[in-house]
């Protein structure tokens, strides 16, 4: 058997020759691995980032609201609206059920204002929860302490704030013990939380925590808006305590809906959120982006595998003597076929290498002009290989066949 | 060398027939011939006489349309495409009138390239390339290419290419067809040297005096062998 690397070495003196030609025909090949390379890698990377932003969050979370997370179709909130409210108590029963490990209430507000002495930031969210807050929704207090039970109970007008407000209100000294204005309402920080970074683009480290009755207290509830009514009560944030959230789903829809006397015929009037139906969505969503891709991959593989097998029939035409010679010197259809199958994988191949450093090189761009983070893994690389491979095998196998059924004679005649 | 006037070669009633459109062209007309070790065969003919249709098909360049051809009698016709391929490449040497060597490949890779399907190591391939070379005197122009050697040279590294693998027999078809007087001379003396040699060579020719070099000749007229 004569060596693959004879096969090689004949079919990169060829592509020598013709460099501007078998460029131009692994075009197609180039631009479809380069677009899936580059996509994928796109895809993947936020991919990633969600991940461990979720998992950042406490993926395993159930937030009772009277919301839910993931629409379909449009919401009616005005039969939204006529829900009955979430309570602290509602998560003080959960909280007895034995499949949770700890359920906490929490309400807030979005977009107010900080002022310590003539420092002033606005868009920050304040938020009124209890001392299991920090454990379930896990931050860390990096200084100073957490609340304790009485500080809720005695609604002491105490706080511990994200660390971009430490930030941007303390940048030279230590906030611990001194006051903050909240909208207007004084309160003493008892502690700073270590910092937690993004999630989907959001910082989760601008904010400040207040007992829920101090929140109460200071932000009496607006029932005038629809909206408020369906978004600005309590949500019941819910850590389970097996690896069954689907137990732990199913405890806590019996029990709210005793608490809220449902028969067996009314619909729940709350919804159970989770981490994972977000996660879900998203996925549903990337995996259109999949598809899209394949398709665009396809296409333009398609297309590059045409201009192969068109080169390829050139080629075979333009050596027709030269397989005339081989034949009558003794090369087999199987050695005429192979060489030129090799020839048409390796012209992919080229293609194919071409595109996967594009692709890098793309995503790398888009990485550093958008917060798009890209990561490139080897299935990818591997993926695209095999793509052109297949192109390569696949419009190849045609002219080879024609060079390899040559009859020596009438090929020798050829001019 | 193999015992002499062994048979290496049996055609039996050989036809072939072409086809130019629906017009059928019978190129030959059942042609029965032997060629024997250490033979020196010249087949004479006028243009479309069908000597060229003959050499292919003893050379397993071609198949017959009908009738039988042997070799060392086995029948060719059941023979696979592979090993016609074989056979074409260690039983048979062919020289073309028009030289048909490699334009990209030096002199030696030219006379090497039969080396490669049959599998020889690429040193063993060079070595017996020089030698066949040296023997030809072409030992100084091994590195040439073909553009850059003259007629005579180029059919000489033919010679050598047909050489290479040991052949049974050395088919020439019109070796000196496209070369002038003195050059075909010299072809001629080196095919003579080689049946001295102790090879089998069948040569075609349409030159009397060039068939003369030859121990037989078989004439062929309208696709048929003339006997006189
Ligand atoms: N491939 C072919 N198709 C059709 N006719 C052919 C073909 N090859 C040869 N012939 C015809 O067969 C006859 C014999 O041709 P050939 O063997 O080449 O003769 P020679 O070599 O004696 O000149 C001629 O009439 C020629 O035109
Ligand atoms: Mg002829």
């Amino acid at each position: 058997m004569i060596s693959i690397l004879g096969k090689i070495a004949l079919s990169l003196q060829t592509f020598r020759s013709h460099r501007l030609r078998s460029f131009l025909t692994t075009l197609g090949i180039i631009i479809g691995v380069t677009t899936v390379i580059a996509i994928l890698s796109l895809i993947e990377g936020l991919n990633r980032t969600v991940a461990e932003q979720v998992q950042a969050l406490g993926s395993d979370l159930i937030y009772i609201q009277k919301f839910t997370w993931i629409s379909t179709g449009h919401r009616d909130l005005d039969k939204l609206a006529e829900r009955p409210d979430l309570v602290p108590a509602d998560a003080e029963a959960i909280n007895q059920l034995s499949s949770v490990e700890i359920a906490v209430p929490t309400i807030s507000r979005q977009l107010s204002n900080l002022r310590y002495r003539d420092e002033e930031i606005s868009n920050v969210s304040v938020a009124g929860s209890n001392e299991n807050y920090s454990y379930v929704n896990n931050y860390l207090v990096e200084s100073g302490r957490d609340f304790t039970r009485d500080d809720i109970t005695h609604r002491r007008s105490l706080g511990i704030i994200g660390s971009y407000v430490a930030a941007n209100l303390f940048p030279d000294e230590s906030p611990i013990g001194k006051d903050l204005m909240v909208e207007g309402h004084r309160i003493k920080i008892i502690g700073v939380f270590k910092e937690k970074g993004q999630f989907l683009g959001n910082s989760l480290d601008d904010f400040v925590l207040i007992p829920n009755t101090v929140f109460e207290k200071f932000f009496p509830r607006s029932r005038t808006s629809l909206f408020a009514r369906v978004y600005g009560g309590y949500s019941i944030g819910v850590k389970p305590k097996t690896s069954d959230v689907e137990k732990t789903l199913d405890d806590i829809r019996e029990l709210m809906r005793r608490r809220h006397g449902l028969g067996f015929d009314k619909e729940d009037d709350f919804e159970l959120n989770t981490q994972q139906m977000l996660m879900d969505l998203y996925q549903n969503i990337t995996r259109v982006g999949f598809i899209a891709i394949v398709a665009i991959a396809a296409i333009s593989l398609v297309v590059g595998g045409i201009g192969i097998m068109n080169i390829m029939l050139v080629s075979v035409a333009e050596r027709t003597r030269e397989i005339g010679i081989r034949k009558a010197v003794g090369a087999s259809n199987q050695y005429i076929l192979s060489q030129f199958l090799t020839e048409s994988i390796i012209l992919a191949l080229i293609g194919g290498i071409i595109g996967i450093g594009f692709g890098m090189l793309l995503a790398a761009l888009i990485s550093t002009v958008s917060p798009l983070k890209a990561a490139v893994s080897f299935w990818m690389v591997l993926l695209g290989f095999g793509f052109s491979a297949a192109v390569g095998i696949f419009f190849g196998i045609y002219p080879a066949r024609r060079a390899a059924g040559l009859n020596p004679i009438e090929a020798l005649r050829y001019e | 060398m193999m015992a002499r006037n062994r048979v290496i070669c049996r055609a039996v009633d050989v036809t072939k027939r072409y086809w130019r459109g629906k017009v059928a062209v019978d190129a030959l007309r059942g042609v029965s011939l032997e060629i024997k070790s250490n033979d020196y065969v010249s087949i004479m003919g006028v243009s479309g006489s069908g000597k060229s249709t003959l050499i292919h098909i003893l050379s397993c360049l071609d198949t017959p349309t009908s009738g039988e051809y042997y070799l060392e009698d086995k029948l060719v016709s059941n023979y696979t495409d592979e090993e016609l391929a074989r056979v074409r490449n260690t039983f048979f040497g062919f020289v073309f009138q028009s030289f048909s060597l490699l334009p990209r490949l030096t002199a030696l890779d030219n006379v090497a390239l039969p080396l490669i399907y049959a599998g020889t190591k690429k040193q063993d391939r060079i070595l017996r390339a020089q030698e066949i070379l040296e023997k030809i005197g072409l030992g100084d122009r091994m590195s040439h290419r073909p553009n850059e050697m003259s007629g005579g040279e180029c059919q000489r590294v033919a010679i050598g290419r047909a050489l290479v693998n040991n052949p049974r027999v050395i088919f020439a078809d019109e070796p000196t067809g496209n070369l002038d007087s003195k050059t075909g001379a010299e072809i001629m003396e080196i095919l003579d040297r080689l049946v001295d040699e102790g090879n089998t060579v069948v040569m075609v020719t349409h030159d009397s005096s060039l068939a003369a070099h030859a121990k037989k000749t078989v004439k062929l007229k309208d696709g048929m062998i003339e006997n006189d």
